[in-house]
């Protein structure tokens, strides 16, 4: 993992129709280029789905399946079986490729089932925060106070009035082997934990903050800006867990305010236009210190 | 040597899957489960059996952990029951679609609700649409050999689909039979290694599952239907190559009794089928000219079989353990279907039995002969079903017959 992205194997391929800008698809793009070409991958129904596999195409250069929106993980759990029973499951490595929509609500069942038996799996989690490819609809994983097709902001409404699902947490309660969060923006960090993930026995929970342009609203060519911003105001955390325990986390260099990065995104414009936002502002800003001090990010 | 043995019905057919060496088994507890996949818990913890049991969570992820199984190129073998084989519906579909086999146990049970654990066969009947091909067994022992040519045909090039057996709940799960036992060495002859062309190699990198439209989904789905039809002789042939191995014999899709000269004709699939046939023999025993034909197959639909078997009869009676609400019978309906375009045919009739278990006895099958018989001499039936045995006085309505 010496070399430069640019320098590791394009598994890849360009030519896909994502989005220009797509944070999802700069992720697969990351996530082969560490595992190579010894891998299984499944994704489930979303937008990797959309963007990939028109029948005919595919820039899928290893194999790549696609089943039904809830069952990745469970999909996972029988290759990964047969892999086993074979005696390949040292030689090829089985990784899931899933939205938020999948992983923290449809999914959830089947990926609870996936860390209970602890099947060597290395689950990625490609959190853009709603449901992107059906046109931005409410997850659980929608951040507090962001506005979507299903709860927008309105005059009587702020947006999500829930705070986000904490996915990681739930994973780690299930007693699995390596729980991660990590974003685009910081591809070393990422390829580490996906490195490392990939050389756990047992299953792996790695949560990837992917901004969607569209969705949040804002100009295709800041997808890695707006990530960065996330990591940098505190409300996007990295940090690794195994055993249970915090093991490492990615210290903030350079600190930005919730505002910073809020404003930078149409989903959260609502809360700089009324003094109720306002207050809105406050409490978000309060969830990013925190996350600050909980963690020790500084 | 062939070991005979008298088993319960669940345990003939963990033996059977057990010499099938499957990659993987996955199971469900509930929903509701029956003693085959804890006779393969137990064969796998006493290292008897070298399968990779996943436990899961529910019967989706069941039938989804064998999907993947199949997708990366193993065998893969679970078990359901009425709600987990709805639950699994959806998955059955998307195997069927990637074209991706396995076998499975349907242990036939209502549907809720209301809630029972009785038998009929409403729950695997309402996957007939999804593209799995779907086997009935009259007895355990038929299951057993059902099973071993189940994987055959799955795995069969021209096929590649899920592949169900159905057995009736509690009648040929829980019931104790003698059943004859092969050994590995003539299973692994009949049944060898699954080596499928395409799965996910990383060696040739394939995509599955990929997004389709108006200009192949159409094409794609008549392929599915177009290696159910092909299924057909397939699934003689390797029917004829199992007996011919092993000595057993079955006559195909379907299998007529007594047909020789009958006017009416029982349809009918599963373990009633059996009554059924005693019935009969008594009634040819007082020259009632009845015959029967049971359907093995039901998925592929056998109709040819059936339509060469019923010629010269007066009447078909289709003996459904299923219901299409606002409709009628699965069966009535396919056999209707397939007879209306015939210049000549018998007249159908569709008698709805034994729902939840209820029992069908010799004497229901009298009675079921006898209306036919009625009917027949009538010209046409008032009702396009009749639900046998119906209490007219807990009906709130009253009830139509």
């Amino acid at each position: 993992m010496k070399r430069s992205l640019d320098q590791q194997e394009e598994l890849f391929a360009p030519g896909h129709r994502a989005c220009p800008g797509c944070g999802e698809a700069i992720l697969c793009r990351m996530v082969l280029k560490t595992t190579g070409r010894n891998v299984i991958v499944v994704s489930p129904t979303g937008c990797i789905e959309t963007f990939t596999s028109p029948y005919l195409y595919s820039p899928w250069r290893v194999p790549w399946i696609h089943p039904l929106f809830e069952n990745a993980p469970s999909i996972a759990s029988g290759i990964a079986g047969v892999l086993k029973a074979k005696g390949m499951d040292k030689e090829i490595k089985v990784v899931v490729i899933a939205g938020d929509g999948a992983t923290f609500d449809i999914g959830l069942g089947a990926l609870s089932g996936m860390f209970e038996r602890g099947d060597n799996v290395t689950y990625i989690c490609a959190d853009n925060e709603a449901y992107g490819n059906t046109g931005f609809q409410r997850s659980a994983a929608t951040s507090l106070r962001a506005s979507t097709t299903t709860e927008p902001a309105g005059k009587l409404s702020l947006g999500k009035s829930r705070p986000k699902k904490n996915l990681p947490a739930i994973a780690t309660a299930h007693g699995i082997a390596y729980v991660a969060t990590t974003s685009i923006a910081y591809p070393r960090d990422l390829q580490r934990k996906v490195k490392k993930a990939l050389n756990i026995d047992g299953a792996k929970y790695i949560e990837v903050s992917i901004p969607c342009c569209s969705g949040w609203g804002f100009d295709p060519k800041l997808t890695i800006e707006v990530a960065r911003l996330g990591v940098q105001s505190g409300l996007v955390p990295l940090y690794e867990i195994e055993a249970g325990e915090i093991t490492k986390v990615h210290k903030i260099k350079k600190r930005v305010s919730v505002e910073e990065y809020l404003k930078a995104q149409g989903r959260f414009r609502h809360l700089f236009q009324s003094e109720k936002g306002k207050q809105e502002l406050v409490k978000i800003q309060e969830v990013a210190d925190h996350n600050i001090e909980r963690l020790g990010l500084l | 040597m062939d070991e005979v043995r008298v088993v319960e019905g669940s345990q003939a057919i963990a033996r059977a899957v057990k010499l099938c060496q499957p990659d993987v088994i996955s199971a469900y507890p509930i929903s509701p489960q029956t003693h085959i996949v804890e006779n393969l818990a137990q064969m796998a913890a006493d290292g008897e059996l070298k399968s990779e049991m996943i436990l899961v969570e529910s019967e989706f992820s069941a039938a989804s952990a064998v999907t993947g199984a199949s997708a990366a190129g193993g065998r893969a073998y679970t078990a359901s029951s009425s709600q987990g084989l709805l639950l699994m519906t959806e998955v059955i579909y998307n195997a069927a679609g990637m074209r991706l086999p396995f076998v499975i146990t349907g242990v036939n049970r209502s549907v809720s609700a209301p809630i029972s654990i009785q038998i009929d066969q409403q729950d695997s009947v309402s996957l007939r649409d999804s593209g799995i091909i779907q086997f009935y067994a009259e007895s355990s022992r038929e299951a057993y050999d059902m099973h071993l040519m189940a994987f055959r045909i799955a795995e069969d090039p021209e096929i590649l689909l899920p592949v169900m057996v159905c057995i009736d709940g509690w009648i040929l799960t829980h019931n104790y039979e003698q059943v004859v036992f092969l050994d590995q060495e003539t299973v692994d002859r009949f049944l060898p290694p699954f080596k499928p062309q395409q799965f996910l190699d990383i060696a040739r990198p394939l995509t599955y599952g990929s997004h389709a439209e108006d200009d192949v989904l159409m094409e794609m789905k008549y392929s599915i239907h177009d290696a159910m039809i092909r299924a057909k002789g397939r699934i003689k042939e390797i029917i004829d190559e199992y007996a011919q191995l092993t000595g057993r014999y079955y006559s195909g899709l379907t299998e007529a009794y007594r047909t020789e000269g009958a006017e009416v004709i029982l349809l009918g699939m599963g373990s009633m089928m059996g009554t059924a046939k005693d019935a009969v023999d008594e009634m040819r025993e007082k020259g009632i000219p009845v015959g029967l034909i049971r359907v093995l197959c039901y998925r592929p639909f056998p109709y040819e079989d059936i339509l060469a078997g019923t010629r010269g009869a007066k009447v078909v009676s289709v003996m459904d353990n299923n219901f299409s609400m606002g409709s009628e019978g699965a069966m009535g309906m396919d056999l209707k279907a397939k007879f209306c375009n015939l210049e000549d045919h018998p007249l159908v009739l569709n008698f709805i039995t034994g729902l939840a278990g209820r029992e069908v006895g010799k004497e229901t099958i009298w009675q079921i002969v006898d209306r036919s018989r009625v009917i027949e001499s009538m010209g046409r039936p008032e009702l396009e079903s009749y639900w046998v045995d119906l209490n007219k006085e807990i009906l709130p309505s009253g009830g139509v017959p």
